[in-house]
């Protein structure tokens, strides 16, 4: 009785350091409710529209160079 | 299409970076919280800066073994793409020490090693720029840019680690052991430095042949 006393103590002791090891704050709420895909959107249409801008770059360039090789 | 594999590939990769770095797993550290994940966006910047400086000064030794000017236009836009990834990387880093160190310069050796670097490397620049001499130009920033290189290495690479620093891996660390980078951030973040290189490379390449562009219309 006695040892399984200590043990259950000892299993408790364990969660509970494992409880605090995950309390260490994160944006798990913001994830939930926060609307933090609001912000991964934004930076996708920022990455989307910056690389839509560079192919819109290189096609004018090739346009360009083979214009001046006719 | 066939071609240009290598920039849908770079492409892809960053689309991938930006939405596993915002939304997987992160390591749960006190003091970093979410700005770990700063770490897929501030480290790759440096990463891309050290890789197109490194194809710059390999195009300044070409170019010095054989003087084409092709050579030269690589090499000046090489470093000309590295510098701008350099200077976002000491933006992202002054904001991301601001909230985590508690002020955006610490004086931290790393930090003002890579500002040192950044500023030999904006010599270079003002180098190319006060000579009117075509070939003069070319030849006296080569040989700056493969001293601005191998002063840029002890200052970023060396020096943070013979003293202490507050980027990790850094006071007599390796860099990047067990500790820093746990294997859930290392499969974005060495896909991220990729990925940006790629893309540093595309902006490169267009400015290449902007200026050969260029040069083809001046001498017609």
């Amino acid at each position: 009785m006695k040892k399984i006393l200590i043990l259950t103590a000892l299993v408790l002791n364990t969660l509970i350091s494992f409880a605090q090891a995950s309390s260490v704050e994160m944006a798990d709420t913001m994830r939930a409710n926060g609307k933090i895909y609001v912000v991964v959107g934004i930076i996708m249409i920022v990455l989307l529209g910056f690389i839509a801008y560079l192919f819109m770059l290189d096609r004018k360039l090739t346009k360009l160079e083979n214009e001046h090789k006719k | 299409m066939k071609k240009n594999w290598w920039k849908y590939l770079g492409v892809v990769i960053l689309l991938y970076v930006h939405l596993g770095g915002l939304l997987l797993e992160a390591p749960r550290l006190n003091i970093l919280n979410e700005t770990v994940r700063a770490l897929y966006f501030h480290v790759p910047m440096w990463f891309g800066m050290v890789l197109l400086y490194m194809v710059s000064v390999y195009y300044a030794v070409k170019f010095l073994r054989n003087p084409l000017s092709d050579a030269d236009i690589k090499s000046v836009e090489y470093a000309h793409v590295g510098t701008a990834f350099g200077i976002l990387g000491i933006l992202t880093g002054m904001l991301w020490a601001n909230y985590t160190w508690g002020s955006p310069w610490h004086g931290d050796p790393k930090q003002n090693g890579a500002a040192i670097a950044l500023l030999v490397y904006l010599a270079y620049f003002v180098l190319r720029g006060s000579i009117e001499n075509e070939e003069q130009k070319a030849r006296l920033s080569a040989v700056y840019n493969i001293f601005a290189f191998a002063a840029m290495v002890p200052l970023i690479f060396i020096i943070p680690r013979l003293t202490d620093s507050m980027h990790p891996g850094n006071g007599g660390n390796p860099g990047f052991n067990a500790y820093d980078l746990d294997s859930r951030m290392r499969l974005i973040f060495y896909p991220a430095v990729i990925g940006w290189f790629l893309i540093g490379v595309w902006i490169v390449s267009l400015r290449v042949r902007y200026r050969l562009l260029q040069n083809r219309l001046i001498e017609n």
